[in-house]
C-alpha cells in the first residue's frame, strides 16, 4: 500500500506523516507540490505547516497548486484523503471539505494534548465507538471551523461530523474538530495523529485514523 | 488599469482581529465601539476598458482573494 505525502514550501509536518505511514506498515511517497501526478498511490495525506506561507488565507494558495489537481482527481474516484492541521485548511479551500479554518477564537496559538469525542462509528475510526475518545495534539492559531447554520444541521445530518473537541480549544462551531465530504473518502482534523503513534512521545491513538486511511484505501478501487 | 479590492469579513461574523484592535483601542481611551479588520489589494489590471478590468478583479476577487463563507468584497476602477 503506498500513502502519498504532499510537500509544499512551508510545511512541516510531511516528514513526520511519512514516518507514522512507515510505522503502519505502509510505503510512504513524497508527492511534490508542483507535481500533479500522483503516481498512482493508494491514499493521500495533505499534512501540517505554513504551505506557501499560510499567505493570503491559510490553505489558500496551496489549494491552487498543480498537485491539487491530482488530489481532485484521486478523491473524486473514491480514493481516501487525509488533512491534517494545514491540510484541513487547504482542503477547505479547495473545496473538498467543508467549512473553513478561520483564527482561534483566543487569538493565541494552543499546542498540546485534546481530547476528542468520537460523533459516530466511521471507516475513519476502525475499532472505535460512539463516544469512545481520543487523545491527539493540536498546534495551531488558525483552527476555528466555521460553516452556517444551516451547513452544519446538514452535515449533522449526514453524519460528517466524526469528532468533537471534548473543551474547545479554538472556538470551531458546535466543538467540530474532524469532518468528511459528503461520500466520505476525504476526512480532515485539525489535531495532529502522525504525531501520536508512538508510546515514547504520550499516545498512540493517532493510528485509529491512519488506519482508518488504509483500511480506506484497500476498499477504493485499485490503481 | 489599476483595481483595489477590498476584503472584510462578513457581517455577523466574529472578527477576533478586529475585536482585540478594538480593545486596545479603548485602553487608550478612543471611543471606537467596533472595529473590523480586513484587507486591501491593489492590483494593475491588462484590460481594454474599466468595465472589463472590473469584471476580470470581481472573479479574481470571489475566487481566489476571498472565502465567500465568511468574507465579503468590494471592487473599486480607478478613473
Amino acid at each position: 500500500m503506498r500513502v502519498g505525502v504532499v510537500s509544499y514550501p512551508g510545511a512541516c509536518d510531511d516528514r513526520d506523516a511519512m514516518h507514522a505511514v512507515a510505522l503502519m506498515g505502509a510505503e510512504p511517497v513524497r508527492l511534490w507540490h508542483a507535481e500533479p501526478d500522483l503516481g498512482g498511490v493508494d491514499a493521500v495525506i495533505i499534512p501540517g505547516g505554513f504551505s506557501y506561507g499560510d499567505y493570503l488565507r491559510p490553505g489558500a494558495l496551496a489549494a491552487l497548486s498543480p498537485v491539487m489537481r491530482g488530489v481532485r482527481d484521486h478523491a473524486g474516484v473514491g480514493r481516501p484523503v487525509l488533512g491534517i492541521c494545514n491540510g484541513f485548511q487547504v482542503l477547505t479551500e479547495a473545496g473538498l471539505v467543508p467549512g473553513v479554518l478561520r483564527p482561534n477564537a483566543s487569538l493565541k496559538f494552543r499546542c498540546h494534548d485534546v481530547a476528542l469525542t468520537i460523533e459516530r462509528e466511521s471507516p475513519w475510526l476502525p475499532g472505535r465507538s460512539e463516544g469512545d475518545e481520543l487523545t491527539i495534539p493540536m498546534k495551531h492559531h488558525d483552527g476555528c471551523w466555521f460553516a452556517d447554520a444551516a451547513q452544519v444541521a446538514e452535515l449533522e445530518a449526514r453524519g460528517q461530523v466524526l469528532l468533537r473537541y471534548r473543551e474547545n480549544p479554538n472556538g470551531s462551531v458546535g466543538s467540530i474538530a474532524c469532518v468528511t465530504n459528503a461520500e466520505g473518502n476525504v476526512a480532515a482534523l485539525m489535531p495532529h495523529p502522525e504525531h501520536a503513534v508512538e508510546q515514547l512521545v504520550g499516545s498512540t491513538d493517532g493510528r485509529v485514523l491512519l488506519q482508518g486511511l488504509l483500511d480506506l484505501a484497500g476498499v477504493a478501487a485499485p490503481a | 488599469m489599476k483595481v483595489t479590492v477590498l476584503v472584510r469579513p462578513r457581517d455577523g461574523i466574529l472578527d477576533p482581529q478586529g475585536e482585540a484592535v478594538r480593545r486596545s483601542l479603548a485602553g487608550l481611551g478612543y471611543p471606537a465601539a467596533d472595529v473590523r479588520a480586513g484587507k486591501v489589494f491593489d492590483l494593475d489590471v491588462d484590460a481594454d476598458d474599466a468595465e472589463g478590468a472590473r469584471r476580470i478583479a470581481d472573479e479574481i476577487a470571489g475566487k481566489v482573494l476571498s472565502n465567500p463563507l465568511i468574507e465579503q468584497y468590494q471592487v473599486e476602477v480607478a478613473g
